[in-house]
C-alpha cells in the first residue's frame, strides 16, 4: 500500500503538449489502422509514382538511352514515357478489361480474374481487421487459412453427400478449423497472458508442418498419386460452383467473401457484440469496468477473426477441381494484415483494398510480358502500407491537406448555474471553425472536434 | 530575475485562448495565477516555454526581450518548471533524476558523484531532507515533487513555474510546499504559481492575476477574501457548499465487513475495512490520494480479484460478483480515472452513454443495438446534463475535461439506482459544474440512495459528506461526523489518529 503516487491523474482540459503522454503501440496501431480514405488514395497514387521510377528504371529501352542522355535527353523521356505508359497499359489489361482480346468474353476475364484473386484477401482481410479492431494483432491469417483449407478439403473429399449439402458441411468444416486454429491464440491470450503476435506466428508454422504431414498421409493425401505432399481434389458435390459458366473461373466463393463483407459491417457497426468488440479495442480498461468481460472478448475476437480467415482458406480449398499443396494459403494470410491495414480496417474498406490487391495479383503475368518484373507490383503494395502507415510523411508530401479540423461549439444555456454574463459572447457565436492541432488542449472548455481529420 | 509578459494573444482559429495578457514577475516574487480549469494558464505556460508561438506579444527576461523555440532553450535562460504530473523515472534515484538531461561526466563516462553532490548542495541550501540515492519510487509524493523543484534549481532556475502543485499533496505537505516557496522567494527565486485553490493563493502569493476566459480579469491582493477572488475568477457568486436538507436516514443499504485486499505480491492494499452506508446517506471517504480508496471502490465493483471479507447491498454479497453482476445490481459507479476507466474517447457521446448497457435493457434490440433509443437517450441526458457538446456523435475525447465527467455522470445516474459509488466526482471540472454536479448527487441521495463519495479535496469532502470515513496506508483509521474541522480532518489523513 501507499506506493508512490505516480499514475498520471485524470486531469483537465488544459493539456501540456509536453507532458502529453506518448503514445501506446495499441494507439499507433490503431490510428494506422483507420487511415481515412484520401490517405488511402493519396498513399496508392504516391505507390504508382514510385512504381513508375522502377519501371523507367528497370526497363533496357530506357537504360539504353541513358547512355546519350547528355546529346539527346528527350529520347529518354520519350523512352520512360512509353515504358510507363505501356506497363500501366498492361495493368488495366491484365487487371480490368483487356481491349486488344477478340471476344467480350476474354475482354471481360481479366476482371473476372482480379474478383476471384480479390475474394480471399478480402475474407482474410476481414479476419485481420476484427482482430485490430479489437486491439489485436492476428498474423496467424497463414495457419487459419492452412487448417480451413484442411478441414474443409478433408469433408470434401471423403464424405458422401448430396450436391448441396456436401459443400455446407465442407464449408462448415473449415470454419471449424480455422476457428479453433484462432480460438487457441485467443485461450493463451485470455488466460496466460501470452502475446498473440507471438503466438500466432508459432501457431504458423505449426500448422504448417502438420499440414504438410498430413498431406503425405492417407488423412488428407491419395497415396497413390505419388509423394509430394497433397491433398485430395474435393468431390464435385463439395466444390464452389462456377457463377458465370464454365467460360469464367469466378466462382460462388467471391460471392461468399462479398456477403463476409456485410456480415462483417453489421457485426461491427450495429451488433451488440461488435460494440462490445470495440470497445475492448480501444480502452480495455473502461470496458471491464463497463461490466464487459475482457478475456472472454479476447477468445471471442480470436475465433470470429479466424471464421473470416477460414472462409478464405475454405475459398482457396473448395474454388477449385484439382489437389492441393501446403502452399495453398498463396501468400494471403500475410496479404490480408495488408488489406486490413490499407481498408482501415473498416468493412467496405476492406472490399476497396482486396479488389485493389486482387487486381494487382491478376495483373502480374499481363504485365511480366510487358518486360515489367512482377516484383514491381509487390513493392507497390508494399508501397501502399508504407504511405498508409505514415500520415504525416504523405501529409507533408501534399501539403494542402488541411489540417485535424476543430469546431467549437457552446451550447445554449439552459440552467441559470451556468448561464453567466462571462460566457454570453461565446453563447453569440454558436459555431466557430478552429484550425488547430490542439484539441481541447486550446483552453476553451467548449472545444470540440466534429470529426476526425481525413488523414 | 524579473520575467515579463506583455500583451501575450494566442489564438486557436477564431478561439481565443490567451487575450492580451500581461504580467509581470518582480524578481523573488510569488505570483499566483489564479483561473478555473480551461481559463488559459497552461497556455499561457506553453508560450512561455516556446512549445506555443505568441500569435502577439513578447516575453521579456530582466527587460531583454526573448523568445523561445522550446522547453530547452527556456531552462537554458533560467525558467524552471514543476508540471503538475511529475516528469520523474521512478525506478531512477533521486540523483539520476536531477541529472537526466544534463548529465555532468567525466571522460564520457557520467558523474554520478558530481550529481549527487549537486543534490546535497541544493537540498542542504533549502533544508530539504533528500537523499540523492534513494529510489524515487520509494518517496512519498511531497519529497518527489521536491526533487523536481531540485531538479529545476540544478540547472539554475531563476523563474520557477509550479503548475497546480498542490493537486496530490496532503494539507501538511501543502504548508510544507508552501515554506518551501516562501525560502526560495526569499533566496530571490521568482515563482509563478498556477492554481485555482483559493486558500493556498492566499496563503502564500504576493501577487495574484485572476484570468478568466483567456483573459486578465484583474490583479488582487492577498488579503482579498476567498468569496472575491472566488467571483473573479468565475466571475459570479459561488457557493462554496452545497444546498442540502438533512439527511433523511434509512436502513443500512452498503455494509462492508473485515474486507481485506492483497495485491500479486501479497501486499496489503485494504487492511480490514469495516463501514456501512444508510440509505439516503452519503459517506465520502477523505484521504490522500494512494491510500487505498481507489482500491476500496474496485474491490466493491468487483474489478478486484480476491476480495476477502464481505460486502453486502440490501442483503446481497457482492464480494464475489463480476463487474457485470454488481452493475446489474443497481450499483452506479463513477470511476477516479474517467478517461481511463470510464470513457471510451474514441467512442461517441451517445455510444459512451451506453458503454455499460450494452447487454440487455432499453439500448438493445435482440443482437442489434436499439440506435434510435441510443440517439434520444443522448439527446435527453445532453440536455438536462447540460453537456457541451455539438451533438452526440461528437467523440468524446473533444470534450473537457467538465463535459466528460458529466458524460459519465449522465450515465451512471440513469441507472435504477440501489447504490451510486463516485470517485473523485469533480475532478478537473470547473467551478460551475462542481456545483451542478453536488446537487445531481445530492439529489440521489434524497431519493433514498446510499452513496459513497472518494474525494481528495476538503471542500468537496465538507460540503458533500453525511459523515466523513478517513483512509490511511489501507484502513479507515476513523469515521468521523460532518462538521469535523479541517485541521482534524487533515491530521487524520497524515495518520494521526485521534
Amino acid at each position: 500500500m501507499s506506493a508512490p503516487v505516480l499514475e498520471p491523474l485524470p486531469v483537465d482540459a488544459e493539456v501540456d503538449p509536453a507532458a502529453r503522454k506518448r503514445p501506446t503501440a495499441r494507439e499507433v496501431l490503431s490510428d494506422i489502422a483507420s487511415g481515412g480514405p484520401l490517405r488511402i488514395l493519396l498513399a496508392v497514387f504516391l505507390s504508382l509514382v514510385v512504381g513508375s521510377l522502377l519501371i523507367v528504371f528497370t526497363n533496357e529501352d530506357v537504360l539504353d538511352t541513358l547512355g546519350y542522355f547528355g546529346a539527346r535527353p528527350t529520347d529518354f523521356f520519350g523512352a520512360a514515357g512509353k515504358a510507363i505508359g505501356e506497363a500501366y497499359a498492361a495493368l488495366f489489361r491484365g487487371a480490368v478489361f483487356n481491349y486488344r482480346a477478340d471476344s467480350f468474353e476474354a475482354a471481360i476475364r481479366p476482371l473476372t480474374e482480379s474478383l476471384r484473386f480479390a475474394g480471399p484477401l478480402i475474407a482474410a482481410g476481414l479476419g485481420i481487421a476484427l482482430s485490430f479492431r479489437v486491439g489485436m494483432f492476428n498474423i496467424g491469417g497463414q495457419g487459419q487459412m492452412l487448417m480451413g483449407a484442411a478441414f474443409a478439403g478433408f469433408a470434401a473429399a471423403n464424405l458422401s453427400l448430396p450436391w448441396g449439402l456436401h459443400l455446407l458441411v465442407a464449408m462448415a468444416f473449415g470454419f471449424i478449423g480455422a476457428g479453433l486454429w484462432a480460438g487457441i491464440v485467443g485461450l493463451l491470450k485470455a488466460f496466460t497472458g501470452a502475446h498473440e503476435v507471438i503466438v500466432t506466428i508459432m501457431l504458423n508454422y505449426i500448422a504448417v508442418s502438420l499440414i504438410t504431414y498430413l498431406m503425405r498421409t492417407p488423412v488428407l493425401h491419395d497415396m497413390d498419386s505419388g509423394n509430394n505432399p497433397t491433398a485430395r481434389a474435393p468431390q464435385p458435390t463439395a466444390q464452389l460452383p462456377t457463377i458465370l459458366g464454365q467460360d469464367f473461373s469466378l466462382h460462388l466463393g467471391f460471392l461468399l467473401c462479398i456477403a463476409a463483407v456485410f456480415v462483417f459491417w453489421w457485426l461491427m457497426e450495429r451488433s451488440k457484440l461488435g460494440f462490445r468488440l470495440r470497445m475492448v479495442g480501444l480502452n480495455p480498461d473502461a470496458a471491464r469496468t463497463a461490466g464487459v468481460n475482457v478475456k472472454a472478448v479476447f477468445i471471442v475476437a480470436m475465433v470470429l477473426s479466424g471464421l473470416f480467415v477460414g472462409l478464405a482458406g475454405i475459398n482457396q480449398a473448395l474454388g477449385r477441381t484439382g489437389t492441393f499443396g501446403p502452399s495453398i494459403d498463396a501468400g494471403i494470410g500475410f496479404d490480408a494484415i495488408t488489406v486490413a491495414l490499407l481498408g482501415g480496417s473498416r468493412a467496405f474498406g476492406v472490399l476497396f483494398a482486396g479488389l485493389l490487391f486482387g487486381a494487382m495479383k491478376a495483373a502480374g503475368p499481363s504485365m511480366q510480358v510487358q518486360d515489367v518484373a512482377p516484383e514491381v507490383l509487390v513493392v507497390m503494395q508494399g508501397l501502399i502500407v508504407l504511405f498508409v502507415a505514415a500520415p504525416p510523411l504523405v501529409r507533408s508530401i501534399f501539403r494542402f491537406l488541411p489540417e485535424p479540423r476543430v469546431v467549437v461549439r457552446t451550447s445554449a444555456p439552459k440552467r441559470s448555474l451556468r448561464a453567466t454574463a462571462a460566457e454570453a459572447p461565446a453563447t453569440q457565436a454558436p459555431v466557430a471553425q478552429v484550425d488547430t492541432a490542439q484539441g481541447d488542449g486550446a483552453g476553451d472548455s467548449t472545444a470540440t472536434a466534429k470529426k476526425e481529420s481525413p488523414l | 530575475m524579473k520575467l515579463e509578459l506583455r500583451g501575450i494573444t494566442k489564438r486557436f482559429g477564431s478561439l481565443v485562448a490567451n487575450d492580451g495578457i500581461s504580467i509581470t514577475v518582480e524578481p523573488g516574487e510569488i505570483h499566483a495565477l489564479l483561473g478555473e480549469n480551461g481559463a488559459g494558464k497552461s497556455t499561457l505556460m506553453n508560450v512561455l516555454f516556446g512549445l506555443y508561438h505568441a500569435d502577439e506579444g513578447e516575453i521579456l527576461l530582466d527587460d531583454q526581450p526573448v523568445q523561445f523555440s522550446g522547453p530547452g532553450q527556456a531552462m537554458t535562460a533560467g525558467i524552471g518548471m514543476v508540471h503538475q504530473h511529475f516528469m520523474l523515472i521512478p525506478v531512477f534515484t533521486v540523483a539520476e533524476n536531477v541529472m537526466l538531461g544534463h548529465e555532468p561526466s567525466r571522460f564520457g563516462i557520467i558523474d554520478l558523484d558530481a550529481a549527487r553532490a549537486r543534490v546535497r548542495e541544493i537540498s542542504a541550501k533549502f533544508g530539504f531532507d533528500i537523499d540523492p540515492d534513494a529510489k524515487v519510487e520509494d518517496l512519498p509524493v511531497g519529497a518527489q515533487q521536491r526533487v523536481e523543484i531540485v531538479k529545476a534549481l540544478s540547472r539554475e532556475a531563476k523563474v520557477l513555474v509550479l503548475d497546480e502543485p498542490t493537486a496530490v499533496l496532503t494539507p501538511q505537505e501543502t504548508d510544507e510546499l508552501m515554506e518551501t516557496m516562501r525560502q526560495l522567494s526569499d533566496a530571490g527565486t521568482s515563482i509563478v504559481f498556477i492554481t485555482h485553490k483559493l486558500r493556498e493563493v492566499k496563503a502564500v502569493a504576493d501577487t495574484i492575476t485572476v484570468i478568466r476566459l483567456g483573459k486578465v480579469v484583474g490583479a488582487a491582493d492577498p488579503s482579498a477574501s476567498t468569496e472575491e477572488l472566488a467571483t473573479m475568477m468565475v466571475g459570479r457568486e459561488v457557493e462554496l457548499t452545497v444546498e442540502k436538507a438533512a439527511a433523511r436516514l434509512g436502513d443500512p443499504a452498503l455494509v462492508v465487513k473485515d474486507v481485506n485486499l492483497f495485491d500479486h505480491l501479497g501486499r496489503k492494499l485494504l487492511d480490514e475495512i469495516s463501514f456501512e452506508i444508510r440509505a439516503g446517506e452519503i459517506l465520502v471517504v477523505a484521504g490522500v490520494q494512494g491510500n487505498g480508496q481507489t482500491e476500496l471502490t474496485e474491490a466493491i465493483m468487483g474489478l478486484r480479484e480476491k476480495v476477502h471479507g464481505s460486502i453486502k447491498l440490501s442483503g446481497m454479497e457482492l464480494s464475489h460478483a463480476a463487474v457485470r453482476h454488481t452493475l446489474d445490481a443497481g450499483v452506479g459507479y463513477v470511476p477516479e480515472d474517467r478517461k481511463k476507466d470510464g470513457l471510451v474517447a474514441e467512442f461517441t457521446v451517445s455510444e459512451n452513454l451506453m458503454l455499460d448497457r450494452s447487454v440487455s435493457g432499453p439500448f438493445t434490440k435482440g443482437l442489434n443495438i436499439d440506435f434510435a433509443y441510443r440517439d434520444q437517450f443522448a439527446a435527453d441526458a445532453i440536455d438536462e446534463f447540460d453537456i457541451r457538446t455539438p451533438d452526440g456523435e461528437t467523440l468524446v475525447g473533444r470534450l473537457s475535461g467538465g463535459n466528460q465527467q458529466k458524460v459519465v455522470l449522465a450515465r451512471e445516474l440513469s441507472r435504477d439506482l440501489k447504490l451510486l459509488i463516485a470517485s473523485q466526482p469533480t475532478r478537473g471540472v470547473d467551478v460551475g459544474s462542481i456545483e451542478f454536479i453536488h446537487e445531481r448527487i445530492v439529489a440521489v441521495r434524497d431519493s433514498g440512495v446510499p452513496v459513497l463519495i472518494i474525494s481528495t479535496e476538503l471542500d468537496e469532502v465538507l460540503a458533500l459528506a453525511d459523515r466523513i470515513a478517513v483512509m490511511y496506508r489501507g484502513r479507515i483509521i476513523d469515521i468521523v461526523p460532518a462538521g469535523t474541522p479541517r485541521e482534524k480532518l487533515g491530521q487524520l489523513m497524515a495518520g494521526v489518529a485521534a
